[in-house]
């Protein structure tokens, strides 16, 4: 599968800009799926058929990842920006963007009074080279993403936009390898999850599933005096019982938990404090949807070295086929 | 510049938009093919279009302005006020404005200068700490002519100033008045379903349930927005700028603008030399941050005209950009084709 998350993590697509992940996913999951159709607001839906009599499935892993993105061009032809999604100015310094034209910017600072203080984004800027604005290749409104390439150290992967290619790649391995299933399922590649959850739930409203998942990064607690938290990398894929915006439907919850152990993949429960996913959105559509999330314990999140498991991943796809059955 | 006028001076904060519905139903006679009025006051009107491959294009345009509301009476007969969408406390004192729709004159009295003790001039005066004088004699009078949840708006008549135009609640009836003028200009090859919205500025209610019924296509917010174009200490953005024609979202607080529309936009601007900008990325949110989650989602774009002071009891722009943004929409929609919206 490490080819598959190269491939996905290194493709530029932060919210709103999906244009060339969608169309690497959509190469990929085309050849297996019996349809393949974009929603209006450009989330991609993979569709396949079950033998009948089986439920309709969502799956939803969003495709859009954290960014930024031009506000101003000064005369200097130094530009301004604003976070697409939750970006820290933390995180900034120091790093380079890439934008969708192949532009590489480094994000610099302006002189700070109290340099032990964060910066706010009003003290940063990108320098992509220009010395002014007619010579400056990018305007308002362009978008950047992190600039990092993929990398394997033993058991862990690391990339850029593991959140959420990691649940990208898990849902196009598991459309690879699944053979039968008497479900109808639907592999949603959502939009603009970073945002404002946009892409999930209005293709959810399309759908009108029976039961809704979201195939989503979720943070640990097993870091140097991290923030409290019962899930580790490595101990398996995690189950939600709740995040910050939803409690998972229990009977999807206990899907879930029967297929990790019919399948004999070891899984974690997890409770998030902060942040949520597509799951979130896509249990308020229409008249409500039982939703649940599937999890991919991911470190460093929302940061451009965001690490994840190897083995994890690997009993995240096979607690799905096994679901599926 | 008649109608702006007339939508400008036109009583409506969130929830009490009934007279700029009337000015608006008033300007569309004749015009709209049908005109209604839905559940929560949103005023829509159809122009049909005449195209083979008519798409339905949302339109929407808020009626209702930011104001006050009476929530207690003071024993001398001041009204207690909170306020109505966002308004900056430091904008109230000194401020005219009309109590109701009957427009009773009120002042928010502040005491004089020569009273002031040392340090007070440095404080801001909380909006809970401000009384808009009615000229009641005492609490009884006050609460039968303004009683509680009387809603008020800024006393601002519209004027000429230059080059450019002044008037209260140019957010949104700039907009309004632009959408007015689609309406009323020559078919186009789409069926227009423009909506005048209510309560955009209190959570953008209106133009959900106006997304919802009218199951558009794809849609656009037309908007009269923030110019902070005056010197600054730094050289950083000044959100839209006056004179520099139609502000186009590419993203704010609210959603993503849909990349075929925006190319639209830019693409139609450009090859008629119609001038615009981009407003600055990340910054308020409008009506389209509702209507793009209706139903499966709709292809969403927000073009506004820039304007100065918005959310004051006065604010300003330019006649050319409000012509402009009518050009650069009325254009754009005479171009839109279905693969616009086409996500490849």
């Amino acid at each position: 599968m490490d080819e598959l998350i190269r491939q996905l993590t290194e493709t530029y697509g932060p919210s709103g800009f999906e244009g060339t992940i969608r169309s690497v996913l959509r190469d990929l999951v085309a050849p297996l799926a019996d349809e393949v159709r974009v929603t209006p607001l450009g989330s991609l839906v993979a569709v396949r058929r079950g033998t009948g009599g089986g439920r309709r499935i969502m799956l939803a892993a969003h495709m859009d990842e954290i960014g930024v993105m031009v506000t101003y061009v000064d005369e200097k032809g130094f530009l301004r920006f604003t976070p697409i999604g939750g970006v820290s100015p933390l995180t900034c310094l120091g790093a380079r963007v890439r934008f969708e034209n192949g532009t590489l910017g480094v994000i610099g600072s302006e002189k700070r009074e109290d340099p032990s203080k964060v910066p706010t984004f009003e003290q940063l800027y990108i320098d992509v080279g220009a010395t002014g604005r007619d010579d400056c290749p990018v305007r308002v409104g362009d978008a950047a993403v992190f600039e990092r390439p993929f990398a394997v150290q033993g058991r862990r992967r690391v990339a850029k936009a593991m959140d959420d290619r990691i649940g990208c790649a898990v849902l196009v391995e598991t459309l690879r390898r699944l053979e039968r299933t008497p479900y109808e399922v639907h592999f949603v590649f959502s939009v603009q999850e970073e945002t404002t959850l946009s892409g999930a739930r209005t293709a959810a409203y399309g759908i009108e599933p029976d039961m809704a998942i979201a195939v989503d990064v979720t943070g640990t607690g097993d870091t140097p005096e991290s923030r409290p938290m019962a899930v580790e990398l490595g101990k398996g894929p995690a189950v939600k019982v709740q995040d910050a915006g939803m409690i998972a439907h229990p009977a999807v919850r206990e899907w879930l938990v029967r297929a990790a152990e019919a399948a004999g993949v070891p899984y974690q429960m997890e409770v998030l404090e902060r942040g949520t996913t597509d799951a979130a959105a896509m249990q308020l559509v229409r008249a409500g949807v039982p939703s649940g999330c599937l999890s991919i314990p991911c470190r460093y999140i929302h940061t451009p070295s965001e690490m994840v498991d190897g083995e994890d991943v690997e009993g995240a796809v096979r607690l799905l086929l096994h679901a599926l059955l | 510049m008649e109608l702006l006028k007339e939508l400008s001076e036109a009583f409506g904060p969130s929830g009490h938009e009934k007279e700029v519905r009337q000015v608006l139903r008033r300007a569309l006679e004749g015009y709209a093919d049908r005109v209604w009025v839905d559940a929560l006051g949103n005023l829509h009107a159809l122009r049909e279009g005449t195209g083979p491959n008519r798409l339905r294009v949302l339109l929407a345009a808020h009626m209702d302005e930011i104001g006050l509301m009476v929530v207690g009476h003071d024993e001398s007969g001041g009204l207690r006020v909170r306020a109505i969408g966002g308004i900056d406390d430091r904008v109230l004192p000194g401020a005219q404005v009309w109590v109701g729709p009957d427009r009773i004159p009120g002042v928010i009295g502040l005491k004089p200068v020569h009273l002031l003790e040392q340090g007070e001039d440095e404080k801001v005066v909380k909006i809970d700490q401000l009384l808009v004088d009615i000229g009641a004699k005492g609490k009884e009078e006050a609460q039968k002519l303004a009683p509680l949840g009387t809603p008020m708006v800024f006393a601002t008549r519209f004027e000429e100033v230059g080059t450019l135009v002044k008037g209260k609640s140019f957010d949104d009836r700039a907009g309004c008045a632009v959408l007015a003028e689609l309406v009323r200009g020559d078919r186009l090859p789409h069926d227009l379903y423009a909506v005048f919205t209510v309560q955009e500025e209190v959570g953008l209610r209106g133009a959900r349930v106006a997304a919802y019924a009218n199951r558009p296509d794809c849609a656009f917010a037309l908007e009269g927005t923030i110019a902070d174009d005056l010197p600054k200490k730094k050289d950083t953005s000044p959100t839209s700028e006056l004179g520099k024609g139609p502000a186009i979202t590419v993203m704010d607080r609210t959603f993503i603008a849909h990349r075929g529309l925006l190319r639209l936009l830019v693409e139609t601007a450009e090859a008629l030399g119609i001038p615009y900008q981009f407003k600055q990325p990340g910054i308020g949110g409008t009506d389209s941050g509702a209507i793009h989650l209706a139903r499966e989602g709709i292809p969403c774009g927000t073009v506004a005209v820039p304007c100065r002071y918005i959310h004051s009891p006065v604010s300003m722009l330019s006649p050319t950009d409000l012509e402009n943004t009518v050009r650069l929409m009325r254009e754009s929609l005479a171009r839109l084709t279905p693969d616009v919206l086409q996500m490849t």
